[in-house]
Formats: C-alpha cells, sequence, structure tokens
C-alpha cells in the first residue's frame, strides 16, 4: 500500500482518532471553561496531574478503572484550586494556570519518587482493556471500528454529543454562555453566576483529568514525566480554532491528529516538526484572519462585579 | 478590629505592601513545600542544609548558582518590562529560542572573525530576533486588537518547532548524535569568570541592564510612558501618548530581553544551540517578574532566589534524598500565591477575625 | 389605586443627600413621567424602587402593600420590571434566548419551540415587529430596546420602569416607542419613565412627577402643565451668581470647530468658534453630546464629519500629541479615567501631559528637580492640600485632585483651555475657588471651553453660551440674552421664542 492509500485507510482513521482522544477531551473542557468567563492556561498540568493520578489509582486500588477515577477527581481538585484562585481570591487567570503547570509538573516527579523511587517514572501498571462491540465490529469496513477499541473512544464521542447538547439546547447552556459574554445580564436575569463559574471550572479539571488518563492508563501503562508533551496547549489551539464549540473543538482536535498521524506513519518529504508546528500555525492564521472578529466569550479572563 | 485592618492596609505604602505580599507568597510556599517534604519522607534539616551547600557549600559552588541566576534574571527581567507596559508577555519561550539560534547562527557563520566582533554581532542579532517576535505580537494586540497571550502561546510552539528544525536539518553539527549546531568555538564564548563553573561575564550584562532598567523607568520619558500606559491608558492616551507604538515597543524590548536569554545561553554555557535546551525558562520568567513586583532590583532578588533554589536542588537530592522536582513545586506555589493581591488582605481578615 | 407609593423616601450617600423626603406615587395604568436634570435624584429613587438600593428613610408600598425587606427579587416578584439605559444582551445569542434566561421553558432541555413561541407571541402582541430567532447583534439599537422591554414582559412585569429610554434612539424610533407605551398602557401595563425631555413627556404621560436637587417639586396631571411650567420647575428660579464677570478685551479666534457631527443621529454638525479672553459655556443635560465633544476636541476620537481649527490652523487629523504641544490645557470630565495615574505619586502626576514638554523633559531625560520645584509651587499656588508631593495621589480626597488637575493644566501656561464638568463631586470651598481660576485664566486673555451640566458655572463664567441637545447646538449666543427658563426649554429639546 503506498503511502496515498495508507492516508485514507482506515488504519489512518483509527489512529487519527486515538490521537484526538486526549485533544478532544481536554479542549471540550477548556470550552466549558472559557465560556464561563475564565481563562484555563493550566490544561497541561491538570492533564499532567491526571496522567498521574490515573496511574498512582490503579496502582492504589489494584484497578485501572479505578485509577481513570482517581485521574478525574484529582484533575477536579487541580480545576477546584484554579476556580478558587481566581474567583474568590482574584488572583491573575493566566499566571494561575503557569502556576499550576508548574506546580503540577514538580509535584507529579516528587509523587514518583516517593512511590516508585523512580526519578520521574513509575512503575507499570495495567492499562484500560480493550472491548470489541459484538455486533458492530462485524460491519465491513467500519466495523474495524469497534474491534479492540479502547472504550475510551466511545466516551470521547458521547461526551462530544452531550456537551454539545448541554450548551446549545439545555438550559444550562444558555445560561453558561450568557455568563462568559454579559455576566451582568445573567446576573440580572437572577443566574447564580458564581455557582456556574465553580462548576464549569471543575468540569473542565475532570475532563483534563480523564485526558491525562488516557495518555498513561490507555496509550501506556505508566506515567512518564512531562508525558503529556505539550498536548494541553494544543487542545487550547483546539478551542479556539474550533470558535468556543464542543463540536469544533471535536473536529479541529481531528484534524490536529491527523497532521500527528501523517507524522508518526508517513514518510513525507515535509520536515516532521513542520507537521509538528501545524495546529499552532492553523491556529495562528485563524486568528489573524478573523481578528478582532474572533469572539472569544466577552467577558473572558475579567472578573469584575 | 477589621476597620481598624482596613484602615492599616490603606495607609500602607504600596511599596511595603507589594515587598510584604512577595514575602509572606515565599513563606507560604517553603511551609508548604516543607510539608511535601516531610511528608516524603525528608529530613528537613538534612534538605534544608543541603540546600544552602549546594548553592554556597564553595566558590564553585557560588558561582554555578549566579550562572544559573542569569538566565532566570534575563528573562525575568523581560517579564518585568511588559508588565511595566500593562503587557502580559507569556511569549518568552519562543522568544528565547529563537534569540539563541540567531546568535548561534551568527557565531557560526562569522568564523575567523575578530571575537568582540563576533560576541558583539551575536548578542545583537539575538536580541534583535526577540525583538521582531515581541514586536509582533504587540502589532497584532495594538492594531488587530488580537488577545496577546493567544499569539504568543502559539508562537512559542511555532518557533520552538522552527528552531527544532533548524537544528535537526540545515544547521545540524554531522557529527553530533543529538540534534544540535556545530560549536561555535571557545574563542567566541563569553568569558568565564570562575573556571571550571558556567559563571560568565553575561553576569556583568544582566546587572548592567538592570541598571539600565531602573534608570529607564525612573529617569526617561519614554519610560514614564510605558508606566503610564501600563497604570491607565486613557489617562495616558489623553496626554498625548501614542498607544500602538508604545505597545508595540514594550513588546519588542520584551522580546530583546528574552532573546537574551537564549543568547547568553549558547554564548555562555553550551557554547551551540542544543535542541529544546530550555527547562521552561519562559514561563519560571514569568514568576520571577511577579514575585519580584516587576522591579528591576526585585527581580535581581528573585531570580537569585529561584537560582539558589535550582542550585541547591542537584545537592538536595544525592545528600538528602529529595526529588530535584521539589524545586519546581515550590516554584509553582509561589507563582500560584504572589499572583493573589489579596493574599494578604485575607490573612489580614483572618487573623482580624480570630481576634475579635 | 395606586400601582407604586413611595412616601417619604430619602437617601444619602455620605454627606450628600440624593433623594430628600420623595413623594412618588404612580397610578394602575398610568404612563407616569419622572422628569429631571441630571443629578436630581432620579435614578437613585428608581433603584430604591427597584430593590437595588435602600431607603435611609421612607415607606415603599406596592398594589397597596408595604414593602419590608425589600430585594431586587422581591421587586421582580412583585411585578416591577426596568429596563435600564445600558442594555444587558448577548450579541451572540438570538433574541428569545436573551429573552428567557433565567426563566426557560422546559425542564433540563431548553423547550427551543416553546421559547420561541411564547417570546413571539408577546412580540406581536405589543407590535414590536421582532423576529425572535435573529441575534441581537444584528438589532438596531431601537431594536435590541424592545428586546429589553420584552424580557420585562416576559418575566411578567406589569409595573415597568424605562430609565432615559430615548436617549439613544432617533426620532422615528422614539415615535415608534411612545406608540409601544401606549399598547402597552391598553394592555394594563403601568409606566413610569424616567426623562429630561419635555416633548416626549408631554406626548405620551398621563402624570408627571419633577424633581430637583433631590426634592420632589410637583406631581401635576400633564394636561395642566405647559412646557415653559414643567422647565421652570426642572431647572429652578434661582441661580446663584456670586461671580463678578469683568469685561475683557476679546481677541482672536483660538479654537473653532465647523460642522463637527458629534452623534450618529443628529441632523446637523455643530459649529462654534472661541476667542481670546472668552469663556464659551456649553449647557445641555449630560449625554446629549458633551462627551464626545470633549473627546473630538482633544483628538481622543477621529473626526469623521467637519473640521476643527486651533488658531487658524486646520488639527482635525492631528494626534492628541501635537495639540497638547500646540497648547491645550485639559480638564477631563472623568478625572478617574482620563487625568490622573492612580497608583503614581503627585509628583509623576504633574508630569503626565508634560512629558513632550523642554521644560520638563530635555533629550529624553526627565528634569526631576524642575519637576519637582514646579509641582511644589502649583500645589502651594492652587492649595493642594496633601503632605507630601510624593505621597500618593489616590490618597487626596476628590477636591483635592481637582485642584491639581487644575494646578498642572492650568500651569502649562496654555492658550486655550478646555474644561469639561469641571467642579463635579467637589465642595462648596474648591467649587468657588476653581471657578475663581477659569475667570482670571479669562482676565489673563485664554480662551476657554467650558462644558458643564451645571447651570452656575454656565451662567455666573460663560460669555456666550451654547445649550446640547441630542448632538446639536440648539442655540449660540451671549449669556444675557438667556433666562433661566429659556434654557431650561433649551436643555429640554424645545426650540421656539427665547
Amino acid at each position: 500500500m503506498n503511502s496515498l492509500e495508507y492516508v485514507f485507510s482506515i488504519h489512518m482513521l483509527l489512529s487519527t482518532l486515538r490521537l484526538a482522544i486526549p485533544l478532544t477531551l481536554a479542549s471540550i473542557g477548556s470550552v466549558i471553561c472559557e465560556r464561563s468567563g475564565i481563562i484555563n492556561l493550566g490544561i497541561e498540568g491538570m492533564m499532567l496531574a491526571g496522567a498521574f493520578g490515573a496511574v498512582l489509582g490503579t496502582h492504589a486500588f489494584g484497578s485501572p478503572w479505578l485509577g481513570m477515577l482517581t485521574a478525574i477527581v484529582i484533575g477536579g481538585i487541580f480545576g477546584l484550586l484554579h476556580a478558587l484562585l481566581c474567583i474568590r481570591y482574584r488572583t491573575n487567570q493566566a499566571v494561575s494556570g503557569v502556576g499550576i503547570n508548574i506546580f503540577a509538573s514538580g509535584i507529579t516527579i516528587v509523587l514518583c519518587q516517593v512511590v516508585w523511587n523512580k526519578e520521574g517514572l513509575s512503575g507499570e501498571v495495567a492499562q484500560i482493556p480493550t472491548v470489541t462491540i459484538p455486533f458492530l465490529s462485524e460491519i465491513p469496513v467500519i466495523g474495524e471500528l469497534f474491534k479492540n477499541q479502547s472504550p475510551y473512544l466511545f466516551f470521547t464521542i458521547v461526551i462530544v454529543v452531550v456537551s454539545w447538547y448541554m450548551m446549545y439546547r439545555t438550559k444550562i447552556g444558555l445560561r453558561l454562555r450568557t455568563i462568559g459574554d454579559n455576566s451582568k445580564a445573567a446576573a440580572t436575569a437572577g443566574v447564580n453566576v458564581t455557582k456556574y463559574r465553580y462548576t464549569a471550572v471543575i468540569v473542565c479539571g475532570m475532563l483534563c483529568g480523564l485526558a491525562g488518563s488516557f495518555l498513561s492508563i490507555v496509550q501506556s501503562n505508566l506515567f512518564v514525566k512531562e508525558m503529556v508533551a505539550g498536548r494541553g496547549y494544543i487542545a487550547l489551539a483546539a478551542t479556539i480554532f474550533g470558535g468556543w464549540n464542543p463540536l469544533g473543538s471535536f473536529f479541529a482536535s481531528l484534524l490536529f491528529a491527523f497532521s500527528q498521524a501523517l507524522r508518526i506513519h508517513i514518510a513525507l518529504d515535509i520536515p516532521e516538526q513542520f507537521l509538528q508546528m501545524l495546529p499552532y500555525l492553523l491556529t495562528m492564521i485563524v486568528l489573524i484572519i478573523a481578528g478582532r472578529k474572533v469572539k472569544g466569550p466577552q467577558e473572558s479572563g475579567d472578573i469584575k462585579d | 478590629m477589621q476597620e481598624k485592618m482596613r484602615k492599616r492596609n490603606q495607609t500602607m505604602s504600596p511599596a511595603l505592601h507589594n515587598i510584604l505580599l512577595s514575602v509572606v507568597a515565599i513563606l507560604l510556599s517553603l511551609v508548604i513545600t516543607s510539608i511535601i517534604m516531610a511528608a516524603a519522607g525528608n529530613d528537613l534539616s538534612e534538605a534544608y542544609a543541603a540546600l544552602i551547600d549546594g548553592a554556597f557549600g564553595s566558590r564553585n559552588a557560588i558561582a554555578n548558582t549566579l550562572a544559573k541566576t542569569i538566565p532566570l534574571l534575563f528573562v525575568g527581567l523581560a517579564c518585568a518590562f511588559s508588565n511595566k507596559g500593562g503587557i502580559f508577555n507569556i511569549g518568552c519561550e519562543g522568544q528565547l529560542y529563537i534569540g539563541g539560534l540567531a546568535a548561534a547562527y551568527t557565531a557560526i557563520c562569522l568564523q575567523g572573525m575578530p571575537r568582540f566582533f563576533v560576541i558583539g554581532l551575536s548578542v545583537l542579532t539575538g536580541m534583535l530576533c526577540g525583538a521582531l517576535v515581541g514586536g509582533l505580537n504587540g502589532f497584532l494586540k495594538a492594531k488587530l486588537q488580537i488577545n496577546e497571550v493567544l499569539v504568543a502561546i502559539m508562537l512559542n510552539y511555532i518557533l520552538r518547532y522552527f528552531c527544532g528544525y533548524c537544528v535537526h536539518g540545515p544547521l545540524k553539527d554531522p557529527e553530533a548524535s543529538v540534534a544540535q549546531t556545530v560549536a561555535i568555538g571557545d574563542e567566541y564564548m563569553l568569558t568565564k569568570l570562575v573556571p571550571k563553573t558556567q559563571l560568565t561575564t553575561a553576569l556583568f550584562l544582566g546587572a548592567a541592564i538592570v541598571i539600565l532598567m531602573y534608570f529607564f523607568f525612573k529617569k526617561t520619558r519614554m519610560g514614564f510612558n510605558i508606566r503610564a500606559v501600563g497604570e491607565n491608558r486613557f489617562a495616558a492616551q489623553a496626554s498625548g501618548i501614542a498607544m500602538s507604538s508604545t505597545i508595540i515597543l514594550t513588546m519588542a524590548v520584551s522580546g530583546a530581553l528574552a532573546g537574551l536569554t537564549g543568547v547568553t545561553e549558547v554564548l555562555g554555557k553550551t557554547g551551540k544551540f542544543v535542541d529544546g535546551f530550555s527547562p521552561g525558562y519562559g514561563f519560571t520568567g514569568i514568576a520571577v517578574a511577579v514575585l519580584g513586583r516587576n522591579h528591576p532590583v526585585g527581580v535581581v532578588l528573585s531570580a537569585l532566589l529561584f537560582g539558589i533554589m535550582e542550585a541547591g536542588a542537584l545537592k538536595m537530592s544525592y545528600a538528602a534524598g529529595v526529588s530535584t522536582s521539589m524545586i519546581k513545586v515550590m516554584q509553582g506555589l509561589v507563582i500560584l500565591f504572589v499572583a493573589t493581591p489579596n493574599l494578604v488582605k485575607f490573612l489580614g481578615t483572618e487573623r482580624g477575625k480570630k481576634n475579635e | 389605586m395606586y400601582a407604586v407609593e413611595m412616601r417619604g423616601i430619602t437617601k444619602r450617600f455620605g454627606s450628600f443627600t440624593a433623594n430628600d423626603r420623595i413623594e412618588f406615587c404612580v397610578e394602575k395604568g398610568e404612563i407616569h413621567c419622572l422628569l429631571g436634570e441630571n443629578g436630581a435624584g432620579k435614578t437613585t429613587l428608581m433603584n430604591i424602587l427597584f430593590g437595588l438600593y435602600k431607603a435611609d428613610e421612607g415607606q415603599i408600598f406596592i398594589h397597596g402593600e408595604v414593602i419590608t425587606k425589600h430585594s431586587a427579587r422581591k421587586a421582580f416578584l412583585c411585578g416591577l420590571g426596568m429596563v435600564h439605559q445600558h442594555f444587558m444582551l448577548v450579541d451572540a445569542l438570538s433574541v428569545w434566548e436573551n429573552v428567557v434566561i433565567g426563566n426557560e421553558p422546559g425542564k433540563i432541555s431548553l423547550d427551543r419551540k416553546e421559547s420561541i413561541r411564547r417570546v413571539q407571541e408577546i412580540s406581536d402582541s405589543y407590535h414590536f415587529g421582532l423576529d425572535v430567532e435573529t441575534k441581537v447583534g444584528e438589532l438596531s439599537v431601537g431594536m435590541k430596546q424592545r428586546v429589553e422591554i420584552l424580557k420585562t414582559l416576559y418575566r411578567g412585569a406589569e409595573t415597568i420602569i424605562m430609565d432615559e429610554p430615548t436617549a439613544v434612539l432617533t426620532p422615528q424610533e422614539v415615535k415608534q416607542l411612545l406608540d409601544i407605551f401606549r399598547d402597552m398602557k391598553k394592555q394594563g401595563k403601568t409606566i413610569i419613565f424616567i426623562t429630561h425631555k419635555l416633548d416626549e413627556t408631554k406626548a405620551v404621560s398621563d402624570r408627571i412627577t419633577v424633581l430637583r436637587g433631590g426634592k420632589s417639586v410637583h406631581t401635576v396631571a400633564t394636561k395642566d402643565v405647559t412646557v415653559k411650567e414643567l422647565a421652570n420647575m426642572m431647572v429652578g428660579h434661582e441661580v446663584n451668581l456670586e461671580l463678578k464677570r469683568p469685561k475683557v478685551p476679546v481677541g482672536d479666534v483660538m479654537l473653532a470647530l465647523k460642522n463637527v457631527k458629534l452623534l450618529p443621529n443628529a441632523q446637523n454638525g455643530i459649529s462654534l468658534e472661541i476667542r481670546a479672553g472668552e469663556i464659551l459655556g456649553i449647557a445641555g443635560v449630560e449625554g446629549n453630546g458633551q462627551k464626545q465633544l470633549e473627546e473630538l476636541v482633544m483628538g481622543l476620537t477621529k473626526c469623521k464629519e467637519g473640521t476643527i481649527w486651533m488658531n487658524g490652523q486646520d488639527i482635525t487629523r492631528w494626534s492628541t500629541r501635537k495639540r497638547v504641544e500646540q497648547g491645550i490645557g485639559y480638564i477631563p470630565s472623568d478625572r478617574h479615567q482620563r487625568a490622573i495615574l492612580p497608583g503614581f505619586s503627585i509628583v509623576d502626576n504633574y508630569l503626565l501631559g508634560n512629558q513632550f514638554q523642554d521644560t520638563y523633559v530635555h533629550r529624553g531625560l526627565i528634569r526631576q528637580k524642575i519637576l519637582e520645584k514646579n509641582a511644589q509651587r502649583l500645589m502651594e499656588e492652587f492649595d493642594v492640600r496633601a503632605a507630601d508631593a510624593h505621597q500618593n495621589i489616590g490618597s487626596l480626597s476628590g477636591g483635592n485632585q481637582q485642584k491639581m488637575v487644575f494646578s498642572r493644566e492650568v500651569g502649562k501656561n496654555a492658550d486655550f483651555v478646555l474644561a469639561c464638568q469641571p467642579i463635579r463631586g467637589l465642595d462648596i470651598g474648591a467649587i468657588q475657588y476653581l471657578r475663581e481660576i477659569l475667570l482670571e485664566l479669562r482676565a489673563q486673555g485664554k480662551g476657554i471651553l467650558l462644558i458643564s451640566a451645571e447651570l452656575t458655572d454656565i451662567f455666573g463664567l460663560s460669555d456666550r453660551i451654547g445649550v446640547l441637545y441630542k448632538g446639536e447646538l440648539m442655540a449660540l449666543r451671549k449669556n444675557e440674552e438667556f433666562t433661566t427658563e429659556s434654557i431650561g426649554l433649551l436643555m429640554a429639546g424645545q426650540r421656539g421664542e427665547i
């Protein structure tokens, strides 16, 4: 199979989908957070904390599923931290995110040493098992999608659909979107702005934690320091590129994941760094072209009142 | 009681309040880090003794502490400069990479030329590249109102990968197994102040810039204009200050200083551009600037503190078994605390409530 | 039966009494107008009614029931709705989304169909002419206002308070809005509308309550009162004229505006000239283009239509800096926003606006000694009371800050001075002092453009007076040719006999 055929093969699609999972989850978390008016630059750190938490949980409780749960909880705790600092204590939001990244980076390595006595490395743990869905896997061609597939793929798709529905078809979503654009309008309508903000940021943390767990106990079976390797920032790019919309984030993540897959599977003449650069370059172009029309949530970053 | 607390906060001079905030932030992080260390099973007295020893134990140790302070100083000054102008420069990471690459490339191209010339020109090109990137960010912010934080984050990665490409490809040292450029040659490196350490004359350059920056903000019109824009852009505009050009200039200078970080790394430490050499200086720089309250002297002290922590970390690790990343934990905590303006007030009223 | 009764309402902010034993009663099903100038206390009173402020004295009755613990939520439950001057809408969302928020039909899922149906129904019943699925960002200002009204109606408001609703509308939109009011009245709603514009008051209201200086001056049936009488009540007869304005020879034209358009809805641009040795006072209720005038003269906003001249030169395209260097002393209407650097010292604030003068900055370096000497001198001359010139300017009282700004701008020795709302928020002592300074500058042959909502300033200081209304100059004549009554009429939009 030559390169061109490969690009369009089911293999490529599967690879792209898998690579898109952590990006999508984190990006949707970021969308929810930003829609409430809070900038979160700490996605990278929250994912890292989640990745570590997953391994720790699997190790401590003996089950990767409980590890996944641990990742979500830890992500949520970091989210709570960011929320507290930004909402209650009016910390500079961008700086808080940076602080969380550095803190998470340090504490995960420290804990590796404490628990496993290794420098920046954890012990090996069980992974989340793959599944094969009986009926659907029999279908020709797309059946591949359901064979030996990680359940995370299905979680992710469900989360994409649910979050889109939540944001555009439910009361909660309407209120969230209003808060991010004009919190006074929401407040005078009787919406508890603070409660929504806290919830949004904590949910973001949880999703980032889940995204991180994919890296450590699905794609791999241990924790390595800095294993998020910039995916948090790609997720942020996906948020912007996708227009602060869960569906948009998903497609943006797919696009960025595709360029990652290209880099891995196909020997192209393009130097790999340019492929790595692609998500950021594309987002930068979007930022410039759309200019002031790039409407992030209007009040992002400003906590007034 | 709360009334008294509030009044006291109001009459405290802002300078004192600032220093107090930083000191409290450091102490709090120290306390919490110590708790974590203790929970991790480290002996605190051993750990801190090792830290001090690692940082100050010998002449070489002190020299290396200062050497580690230097890049933090430059990048801290870069962030402090832009903060003074009311702009947040999170793009230092990309700027220092391009600055370093430019310096390395210049030095490599100018092999055989006189030393002063090569070093001087390399420093200038490094600063220029950093300035161009910063200026671009400023331009996009001033003229197109594009969020400078988002642009900076994108640029960070674009530049990082661009430098990576250069150093894996066209500029790669064919004899090296890792991605790096050829060495620029010992004769083109900055003079070492203490042999067998990494402390170079970059220290003097750093000191010079600190003094220049202090002087700039205190005594020059441009410095006043930049500070005015940072303090109240509307009043600045009404007084006749040109907003766009001031913003662009602020970010360009900040970029230049960040570029200098990369330059001193190449010319002072490694003698070549190594892919991925920055351990996140661009972000630590933010911490250094905020902790130092954006004042040149504060930044020096803050960079020194971080340098001490970095220098002592290695010794803490093998003498007291403390993880080398414990320093990062403390740095992260410092950032979180120091970026919270209500921190001191919060503590004040808490104490006030308890006394009632 | 009264829908709303406010009896003996008093509200103080520090030493300032915003509402002084106000009596305000609105009958059910009527359109009641609350008339008064800026600062008369209208918005404060309505904020109290709506539960946003707590009155110091007095009682509120809604539908005959006394209201004890008032709050915005209670107001809402009692059927009150308020449409503010500044809209609270989300441009990116559609009309119906903006309207239903907080009270959406459906349990978890948003019931789109039902929401759209309900909102469209209400809109149609009042002939709003809105397609509720349009994005609010695409609507005109007049339409956006209707969305705000829709919000209150959707939430079941029976009594609707409108705060200066016509401030941002074109004449056509105003007509349409008044028609909507009549429709709402037909459907049994009670409307309270706050305004300073007499023609609208007469056009649609049943009764009018006039507030002046925090007191309720009169409540009359609209048909029983003339516009002249209303103007008198609004503005009052006594104008304090303790200032002596000696005759001063008038020189060349210092600043001229030719057909400069202030507001997008204004039909014409304004033209005026200020000569050396004269004070031109621009009167008018705030919000009629004063801010725009200020910013255009200073070059903070680009002048799109019309030209501006200084000393015979066309400065329309000049930057703020060039104008400042040419010589303008600028006392901004919003001191905190435009005049001072709050975190800086007093001395540093003296440098603001002066940093391009060679006296203070030579070859890019600040001449600190000269700056400090001048700062000290000016502080003494103008009686700016501070313990130390290096202390933070935020620690000065409002009056002292304004004196500082005055001293700085006068200290520039510019030939032209732009003074905007110069005495707002100051105590009597500072006010008197600053007025005398303006007269002194006039005697020195400077040209002064004074923009003020205070008639005492206008009559006491100006040689000639212009009245701004909706971005247009209603009149421009000598001080002596105006009476309080005539100026009041003009300020409220009534042209006609002087």
